[in-house]
């Protein structure tokens, strides 16, 4: 009986997780092993191409390398951020008033889109963009900087602007749980900062920074935007290239580069959660 | 309403509808006109296209004149084919372009036009219906020529025919020819063919269009010009002249040849007018629009000749009786002429030359289709004013440049191969 209604309560999530996840998920599987035509874009059949295509193909080896650099610089760069961010919300700033007006402080850019937010930062870094402009009339070059736009600089400054909110919540979360008496009792021992904040603190936000970990890897392997508007179309990406063969109607190639991504990032996150026991420390 | 898009984008923008309100513009302008007195229920008609043009003012005077009521959806090019193929039913009129023909006549959702309902067909340029020019030379073969996919074996048929039939995929209503756009300011020297596209002069200050049907032609009309590839047909290349067209470019992207790429009508507008670019893949009506910003933009002619488009209008399987009249009605006043003069001020050619011309002063017609200078200064169909007394088209007149094609937009036999190697040129 107990049994029986607890499953009914779990029900209506199982449901919308079958309906929204599992099943789209299934289809694009099955997808990836269509064939397919120019004006006849869904073949049903089990072909093995669109998989060799994947893997027989130099870009495909190239752009993942790239995404994963990308992956780490932005991931190294947003957990400094986020996490210095976080602790100084935390524990530097006392009282809860503060912390919440910081906190929204925080996320003020995300009151617009996230494709304005990357477009505004086109006339600033452009060759003749705010920088340059200002850097060329205060006599520090003469001639514009060119990698401050469509370059890698760029493509990461959009990810760091982007998604180190993503990081410092979760982070946040996990440290203002962390009992305060622990700090003192620490401190009380002789021990420096350094030491509590490498045997006391970063232990004890590990949870966090593993969900905040999560988040930037998942949203900077699957982006196709960022690296489009402030790439200018030069960086290679993989959400690119299934964003690209989606717009030419090659469906099931698409899938197949889907279905491969999907399983790298799994891996990635199976490796984090190898880590950090995320449920066992909520 | 038309107002804003000519205000916020500072130019006579070919897909600026893609980013504006097209459809709310339209019928909020629509409903300030008085409506022509009807004999029948006033009809609307869904017209899906790239926006090329998809004018406000077009709905508007078609509102007043026929009494039909335009609905205008704009989509990207990939994503006319896409609805094409996948929604027919979502649309009564398919603006196309001919290339696409090649992707969405075998699926049979597309009726086509039967001739015998065109008043004027018979004045339709010769480039349609015969493949020439009027003083009969053919016109450039290479690609999708529009000659190529004009006509269908049967009503609603699934197969090009190569002779006319009277039965026409789509009947034809804006074209042009392409070419480079370069910023004279910049570059301070004569540009004169494809190949500078590549020039390492202008490494970094470069950029192509990121359409894979029309981007391959800018790719592989530059290819040609620096002789490292030689073609059969551009327009329907082997696998080796995509590969080594695709290997050139992707060899000249790492090299950082490449400042960005566009697939945007306002995005080659905004990297031209900034500076980013000096040398582009462009369209006629964006090199006006960055003008108009006060900033010089020329659509440089080049030796090799142009890449042209063209696009018409069709009706789906799905449109009969009443909507498929006024499908008709609405094509056969497209060809009267008001939209025919109206497509040529801004920088098109339109189908039906003759009733265009009854439209326009002698001075437009002589600067936009005669090559001939401007006794007063060219105005556009909302009243700016686009180029002073004196001023001469880029490119000179309609022969000129029609007759200087050197191919087409296409679809080639190999566009699945060559379409994965675009996105690998993209992707590098």
């Amino acid at each position: 009986m107990q049994r029986a209604i607890a499953t009914l309560q779990a029900l209506p999530m199982a449901a919308v997780f079958a309906v929204f996840f599992l099943v789209p998920i299934a289809l694009v599987v099955v997808v990836s092993f269509f064939d397919y035509q120019t004006y006849d874009i869904l073949i049903p059949d089990f072909v093995l191409f669109n998989y060799t295509d994947v893997f027989s193909s130099q870009t495909t080896y190239r752009t993942y390398l790239s995404t994963l650099k990308f992956c780490l610089i932005t991931w190294a760069i947003t957990l400094v951020l986020g996490f210095t961010i976080a602790h100084f919300l935390a524990f530097t700033v006392k009282t809860l008033p503060v912390q919440l007006i910081c906190f929204l402080i925080c996320t003020i850019p995300f009151w617009t889109s996230n494709v304005i937010r990357m477009v505004s930062w086109i006339p600033f870094l452009g060759r003749n963009g705010l920088i340059n402009q200002t850097l060329m009339s205060m006599g520090v070059i003469d001639e514009p900087i060119d990698w401050l736009l469509y370059s890698d600089f760029a493509v990461i400054l959009g990810y760091v602007h982007l998604y180190t909110l993503f990081m410092i919540v979760p982070i946040f979360n996990s440290m203002v749980r962390i009992d305060k008496s622990l700090i003192e009792a620490a401190s009380d021992q002789g021990a420096t900062r350094w030491q509590i904040l490498r045997n006391v603190t970063i232990p004890l936000a590990k949870p966090g920074i593993a969900i905040g970990s999560i988040f930037v890897l998942a949203i900077v392997m699957g982006d196709f935007i960022t690296v489009t508007v402030l790439g200018g179309g030069q960086i290679p990406s993989i959400g690119k290239s299934i964003q690209t063969e989606l717009s030419y109607l090659q469906f099931p190639p698409a899938a197949a580069n889907a279905v491969v991504l999907l399983g790298i990032t799994i891996l990635m996150i199976i490796a984090l959660i190898r880590i950090v026991d995320i449920r066992k420390e909520l | 309403m038309s107002h804003v898009k000519f205000d916020l984008k500072g130019g006579l923008d070919r897909r600026a509808f893609l980013k504006t309100t097209a459809l709310t513009g339209a019928t909020a302008a629509v409903g300030l006109t008085a409506p022509a007195v009807l004999a029948q229920e006033p009809v609307t008609l869904r017209l899906a296209g790239t926006g090329v043009n998809a004018y406000n003012e077009i709905a508007e005077k078609a509102k007043a004149d026929t009494g039909i009521t335009i609905e205008y959806t704009t989509l990207v090019s990939d994503d006319v084919v896409r609805r094409a193929v996948t929604q027919p039913t979502s649309f009564d009129l398919l603006d196309t372009e001919y290339w696409m023909l090649k992707k969405i006549i075998p699926t049979g959702n597309i009726l086509g036009m039967d001739t015998s309902r065109i008043t004027n067909y018979d004045k339709i340029v010769p480039i349609f219906t015969k493949g020439e020019l009027p003083d009969g030379t053919k016109v450039a073969d290479q690609g999708t020529a529009p000659f190529e996919v004009s006509y269908l074996t049967e009503e609603g048929g699934e197969a090009f025919a190569s002779e006319p039939t009277g039965f026409m995929t789509a009947i034809p209503t804006v074209y042009n020819a392409d070419t480079l756009g370069i910023r004279p300011d910049l570059i301070n020297r004569p540009i004169e063919s494809w190949a500078e596209l590549l020039n390492s002069e202008f490494a970094g200050k470069a950029s192509i269009l990121n359409i894979p049907s029309i981007g391959i032609m800018d790719a592989a009309m530059v290819a040609e010009a620096t002789g490292e590839v030689e073609y059969g047909d551009k327009g329907n290349m082997t696998r080796e002249e995509i590969d080594k067209t695709i290997d050139l470019m992707i060899a000249a992207k790492r090299d950082g040849q490449f400042r960005a790429f566009w697939k945007d009508f306002n995005e080659s507008v905004n990297l031209m007018a900034s500076g980013e670019v000096v040398i582009q893949s462009m369209w006629s009506p964006a090199v006006t629009a960055v003008r108009k910003q006060g900033i010089p933009c020329i659509y440089q002619p080049l030796k090799e000749g142009y890449r042209a488009w063209a696009a018409g209008l069709t009706v789906p399987t799905h449109v009969s009786g009443r909507t498929r009249d006024a499908a008709y009605e609405f094509v056969n006043w497209y060809l009267d002429g008001w939209v025919g003069a109206f497509l040529n001020r801004q920088g098109y050619y339109t189908a039906v030359l003759e009733t265009a011309q009854a439209n326009m002063s002698a001075n437009e017609w002589d600067f936009w289709m005669e090559g001939g200078t401007a006794d007063a200064p060219i105005v556009s169909p909302t009243g700016d004013e686009l180029e002073p007394a004196g001023a001469t088209r880029d490119g000179g007149s309609f022969w000129d440049r029609m007759g200087a094609v050197a191919c087409w937009n296409a679809v080639m036999d190999e566009d699945r191969y060559m379409v994965r190697r675009w996105n690998e040129f993209i992707a590098a």
